[in-house]
C-alpha cells in the first residue's frame, strides 16, 4: 500500500505533459459583472436530453400552466436527469427542435411560453444542509437535475452516489477554466464565492469525504483571492493555484498535478480515491439544497470579436443562443464561425437558433481573422503535435494511418486514448485538422463495432432458428414414431 | 537591431507557419553563409547562387509536372532551403555543374519522387552530397585555402567566372586540404598526429572561427553553432538531436584521444571541423527525416554521432556526415515504430497501469 491515508505525503505534485498556451481572449469578458437582468425571451426551448444518458420523459401536456422550477420531464433509467421549467408560463408544444450540436439535428424538445410573471413554485429549502444524510443529498441533487456544468453533462448525483459508496479521499473542484474566451466560472468564483464554498461543503458532507481542493489557474488572481477568502474559515477546503496551461482542466491532468497519481487507462478518478466537480456544479448544488431551486439557469460567456459587448449573462435554460448574441450586440456579417463552449473543445454550430442547455458554458461568434484560417499543407513531421499532446500520443502517425484507412493501426498508436483536446491541431504549422481525423476515425470505429454486433446478433438468431426448426422436426418425428408404435400396439 | 526588427516583421507576415519555420532556419544560416562567401570569394558566390536557383527551378518543374499549386508549395521555402544546405556542403570552388546536378539529385531524386515535401525518407541535401561525393570524388574533395574577397590571392569577378563556369580550376598555391582529410593522409603514411599537426597549417582557434579550408559554409563551427542555438531558442528545433549527436562525437573522441592521442584527433578538433556542426543543428534536425518523439531523437542523434566518428576514424572517406545522416534516416521509421512516448495511464508497453493496491 502506498501511504494513501497520510494526507501530506500523498499530495506530492505530479508532472503533467504537453499542453499549449493559446491566446486567452478572456480579457474581453473577465472584468465585467455577470448580467442577471436578461429579459425573458418569448419562447424557451428545453430539450429532453441535456445530459449524458437517457433522455427525460415529459410529465406535462401541451397547454399545461407551469410554475418556475416545476418538473417538466422526469429522468428515465439509471443515467438520466430531469428537466424543469425555467420560468412560469404555458407549455406551447412538445416537438422536435434543433439541438446545440454540430449536426444541428432536431431532438424532442419542450417549448415553454413565459407568462412574464416569473413566479416560483413553492420550494423546500433546507436551513441546515448538514443535517441531511448523504443519501438525502444525492436524492436532492438528482431531483434538481444537476449535471456536470463544465461540458461533460454527466448527471452529478451519479457521481456523488459513486462517491459515498466507494471511498473518496479527496474532492477536487475544477475552477481551471483553461479554454480561451470562457470566463463564466471565473466570474462565478469572483461574485458568488460564498455560495460555491457552501456547495463544496455540502458535497463533502454528501460524499463523507475529508478534504476538498479547489484548483484555479494562476491567470485568475481575483477569483483565487475571492475563493481563498471565502474558504478561510473552512479548514477542510483548500484553494490552490495551478499553472495556466491548456488542457489543465482535463480532469486527469488535474488529478495528476494535484495528487501525483496517474489514473490507469480506462479508469476513473475514483480509482485513485478522487472525485472531480466543476465550480458551477458546486454552485448549482448549493442552490438546490439550500433553496430547493432546481437547475434552470446558468452563466454563459458570450464572446468573440463579432460580438460588440461581450460579457457573461445568467440566462434561463432554453434561451435561444441567437437571442443571447443579439442582447450582446452581435454582428452576423462579421461572423465566420459559431462555437458553443470554448474554441478548443467546443462544438461548432451550423446556426444559433438552438437553445442554451445545461452544458452551455459559452457561445462564441468568431471573425475570420480570429480563426487564422489558412490552407492545409502536407505534414512536415515537425513533431509539434507530439510535444503538445497531453496524453503522450503521436498525432502525426495516427493521422497518416487514418488517411490510409488503417483505423486499426491508428488504434495501435493510441487513438482510443485521445481526449480530443485539439492541442495538436492548435500547434500544427501545416494547419492539419488533426483532431477532426481522430473524431472521424473514432466515430467510424464505433459504427463498425455496431454493425458487427448487428451481424453477430443476426447470425445468432439465424442459428437459433435453425436449431429450433430442427428440434421441432425431431419432436415431430418422435411423435410420429410414438404414434406409429402405439398404433402398431393396438392393431394386433 | 534594425535587422532583427526587419526579420521579425518578415516572419510575422509569413502567410503560413511552415514558411515562417523555413524562414527562421534560413536566417540562422545567414552568418555562416556570409562568412563562407566572404572567405572563399566570388567563385563561392557563383556556386551558391547556381545551386540555390537550380534547386528552386527543379522544384518548380516538378510541381508543374505533378500538377501541384506552385503558389502553395514553391513559396514554402523548402526547396530554397534544400539548395542552400547543399551549397553550404560543397567545396567552394567546385564547378557550376556540381551545383546544378546536386540540386537535381536533391530535389528530384531526394524529394519529389517520394511525393514532395514531407514524404521523403532521406534528407535531400545529403542524398545529393553523398551521390556527388561518390560520383565526382575529385571535384568534391578539391579544397582551397581561405582567399577572402579583395585579398591578394582572391580571384576577381571574371577570373572567378572562369573557375566556376569554364572549369579553369583552382589557382596554383591555393589548393589545400581539410584538417580531417590531412590527418587521414598523414596517418596512413605512418606519421603520428603530433608531427602532422605541427607541420600542418591548422590551428584550433582558426578552425572554430572558420579561417581554414573546407566546405563553403561548414568551416566556421562557431557561426554555425550560433545559428543553431538561436534556432533552439526560437523553438524551431529542440536540443535533443544536436546535443546527443555532438555529445556522442565528443564522448567517443575523448575516450579514444585519452587512450591514444597520437592516433586519434582530440574532441575539440572533431567538433570544430567538417560538417559536424552543420549536421547537428541543421541537417540531422530535418523534421521530415528524423524521429518525432524526443526519445527517438536522442537515439537518432547518438546514432549519427557514432557513425560520423567511426567513418572519420576508421572509414575510407575523410568525412562521414552525409553517410551517417542517410543511414540514420533509413532507421527513422524503425525508431518511430518502436520508440514512442508513454501514453497517460499506461506503461511503456501500452498496458493500463496497475493501481498500488493491485486492482486493475
Amino acid at each position: 500500500m502506498l501511504p494513501l491515508d497520510i494526507h501530506s505525503l500523498w499530495r506530492g505534485r505530479g508532472k503533467i505533459r504537453g499542453g499549449v498556451h493559446p491566446e486567452s481572449h478572456k480579457e474581453a469578458t473577465a472584468d465585467q459583472p455577470i448580467v442577471t437582468a436578461f429579459p425573458l425571451p418569448n419562447r424557451l426551448y428545453l430539450p429532453l436530453q441535456q445530459h449524458l444518458g437517457q433522455p427525460a420523459e415529459p410529465v406535462v401536456r401541451v397547454g399545461d400552466k407551469v410554475l418556475k422550477g416545476q418538473l417538466l420531464a422526469a429522468s428515465q433509467g439509471p443515467i438520466s436527469a430531469p428537466v424543469h421549467a425555467s420560468t412560469s408560463g404555458t407549455i406551447a408544444e412538445i416537438t422536435e427542435y434543433p439541438a446545440p450540436h454540430p449536426s444541428g439535428l432536431p431532438t424532442p424538445t419542450l417549448v415553454l411560453e413565459p407568462d412574464g410573471e416569473d413566479r416560483w413554485m413553492e420550494s423546500a429549502g433546507i436551513d441546515d444542509p448538514f443535517s441531511l444524510t448523504p443519501e438525502d443529498i444525492c436524492a436532492r441533487v438528482d431531483k434538481a437535475g444537476i449535471v456536470g456544468m463544465g461540458g461533460a453533462a454527466f448527471p452529478s448525483a451519479m457521481k456523488l452516489n459513486l462517491g459515498w459508496k466507494t471511498r473518496i479521499r479527496m474532492l477536487i473542484i475544477n475552477g481551471g477554466e483553461c479554454e480561451p474566451y470562457l470566463t463564466c466560472d471565473d466570474r462565478l468564483m469572483r461574485e458568488r464565492a460564498l455560495e460555491i464554498i457552501e456547495g463544496v461543503r455540502i458535497m463533502l458532507h454528501g460524499l463523507q469525504c475529508p478534504t476538498a481542493l479547489i484548483a484555479i489557474e494562476d491567470n485568475k488572481p481575483e477569483a483565487y483571492a475571492a475563493m481563498a477568502e471565502a474558504a478561510r474559515k473552512h479548514g477542510r477546503i483548500e484553494v490552490v493555484l495551478v499553472p495556466s496551461l491548456y488542457p489543465m482542466g482535463w480532469e486527469k491532468n488535474l488529478v495528476t498535478h494535484l495528487t501525483g497519481r496517474e489514473i490507469p487507462a480506462g479508469g476513473r478518478p475514483t480509482d485513485v480515491g478522487v472525485l472531480l466537480h466543476n465550480v458551477a456544479t458546486a454552485y448549482a448544488v448549493q442552490q438546490a439544497i439550500r433553496y430547493g431551486r432546481p437547475l434552470i439557469s446558468r452563466v454563459v460567456t458570450v464572446s468573440g470579436e463579432a460580438v460588440e459587448r461581450p460579457r457573461n449573462v445568467e440566462a434561463p435554460l432554453g434561451t435561444l443562443l441567437s437571442e443571447l448574441l443579439a442582447f450582446c450586440g452581435h454582428r452576423s456579417e462579421r461572423t465566420a464561425r459559431y462555437v458553443m463552449g470554448g474554441p478548443m473543445m467546443g462544438d461548432q454550430l451550423p446556426h444559433v437558433l438552438v437553445p442554451v442547455v445545461k452544458r452551455t458554458s459559452g457561445i462564441l461568434a468568431l471573425t475570420p481573422e480570429e480563426l487564422h484560417a489558412a490552407d492545409t499543407r502536407p505534414c512536415i513531421r515537425c513533431g509539434r503535435c507530439v510535444s503538445a499532446c497531453p496524453v503522450g500520443l503521436l498525432p502525426l502517425e495516427m493521422m497518416t494511418r487514418i488517411r490510409a484507412g488503417q483505423f486499426d493501426a491508428a488504434v495501435g498508436f493510441g487513438l482510443r486514448d485521445c481526449i480530443n483536446c485539439s492541442s495538436c491541431s492548435y500547434v500544427c504549422p501545416s494547419r492539419i485538422p488533426l483532431v477532426q481525423y481522430f473524431k472521424y476515425a473514432s466515430g467510424e470505429l464505433a459504427a463498425r463495432r455496431e454493425a458487427q454486433q448487428k451481424t453477430e446478433q443476426t447470425n445468432r438468431l439465424a442459428e437459433e432458428k435453425q436449431r429450433r426448426l430442427e428440434r421441432v422436426k425431431q419432436e415431430a418425428a418422435q411423435r410420429r414414431a410414438q404414434a406409429q408404435s402405439s398404433a402398431q400396439g393396438t392393431t394386433p | 537591431m534594425s535587422a532583427v526588427r526587419l526579420a521579425r516583421s518578415l516572419l510575422t507576415r509569413a502567410n503560413s507557419p511552415v514558411q515562417a519555420i523555413m524562414a527562421r532556419v534560413m536566417m540562422a544560416l545567414v552568418p555562416a553563409t556570409c562568412f563562407g562567401l566572404f572567405l572563399f570569394g566570388w567563385p563561392a558566390l557563383y556556386l551558391f547562387s547556381t545551386t540555390v536557383l537550380s534547386a528552386v527551378l527543379f522544384e518548380a518543374v516538378c510541381l508543374k509536372l505533378a500538377g501541384k499549386s506552385a503558389s502553395l508549395f514553391l513559396w514554402d521555402g523548402s526547396a530554397l532551403l534544400t539548395g542552400w544546405l547543399l551549397a553550404l556542403s560543397l567545396p567552394p570552388w567546385a564547378p557550376w555543374w556540381i551545383g546544378v546536378s546536386g540540386a537535381a539529385l536533391a530535389i528530384i531524386v531526394g524529394k519529389q519522387v517520394y511525393g514532395g515535401i514531407g514524404q521523403n525518407l532521406f534528407n535531400p541535401a545529403m542524398v545529393a552530397r553523398v551521390a556527388l561525393l561518390v560520383s565526382f570524388p575529385l571535384e568534391m574533395t578539391t579544397w582551397v585555402k581561405p582567399t577572402p574577397m579583395f585579398s591578394e590571392h582572391a580571384p576577381g569577378l571574371l577570373e572567378a567566372f572562369g573557375i566556376t563556369f569554364v572549369g579553369a580550376g583552382a589557382i596554383d598555391g591555393v589548393a589545400s586540404a581539410t584538417l580531417i582529410g590531412f590527418a587521414k593522409t598523414e596517418l596512413s603514411q605512418g606519421k603520428t598526429l603530433g608531427e602532422a599537426l605541427v607541420s600542418g597549417q591548422f590551428g584550433s582557434l582558426s578552425a572554430w572561427l572558420g579561417w581554414t579550408s573546407g566546405s563553403l559554409g561548414e568551416t566556421s563551427a562557431l557561426l554555425v553553432a550560433g545559428g543553431g542555438i538561436w534556432l533552439i531558442r526560437q523553438r524551431v528545433i529542440t536540443w535533443h538531436i544536436p546535443v546527443s549527436l555532438l555529445g556522442t562525437v565528443a564522448f567517443l573522441a575523448t575516450v579514444f584521444h585519452l587512450f591514444d592521442s597520437e592516433h586519434y584527433l582530440s574532441p575539440l578538433w572533431h567538433l570544430a571541423s567538417g560538417g559536424v556542426m552543420l549536421a547537428a543543428f541543421f541537417i540531422a534536425t530535418d523534421y521530415v527525416t528524423s524521429p518525432s518523439s524526443t526519445q527517438g531523437q536522442l537515439i537518432f542523434g547518438a546514432g549519427c554521432g557514432l557513425i560520423i566518428f567511426a567513418i572519420r576514424t576508421w572509414g575510407g572517406f575523410p568525412e562521414g556526415v552525409g553517410f551517417a545522416v542517410l543511414l540514420m534516416n533509413a532507421l527513422t521509421p524503425v525508431i518511430d515504430y518502436y520508440v514512442r512516448p508513454r501514453i497517460y495511464g499506461r506503461d511503456y508497453k501500452g498496458r493500463p497501469l496497475k493501481l498500488p493496491d493491485g486492482k486493475q
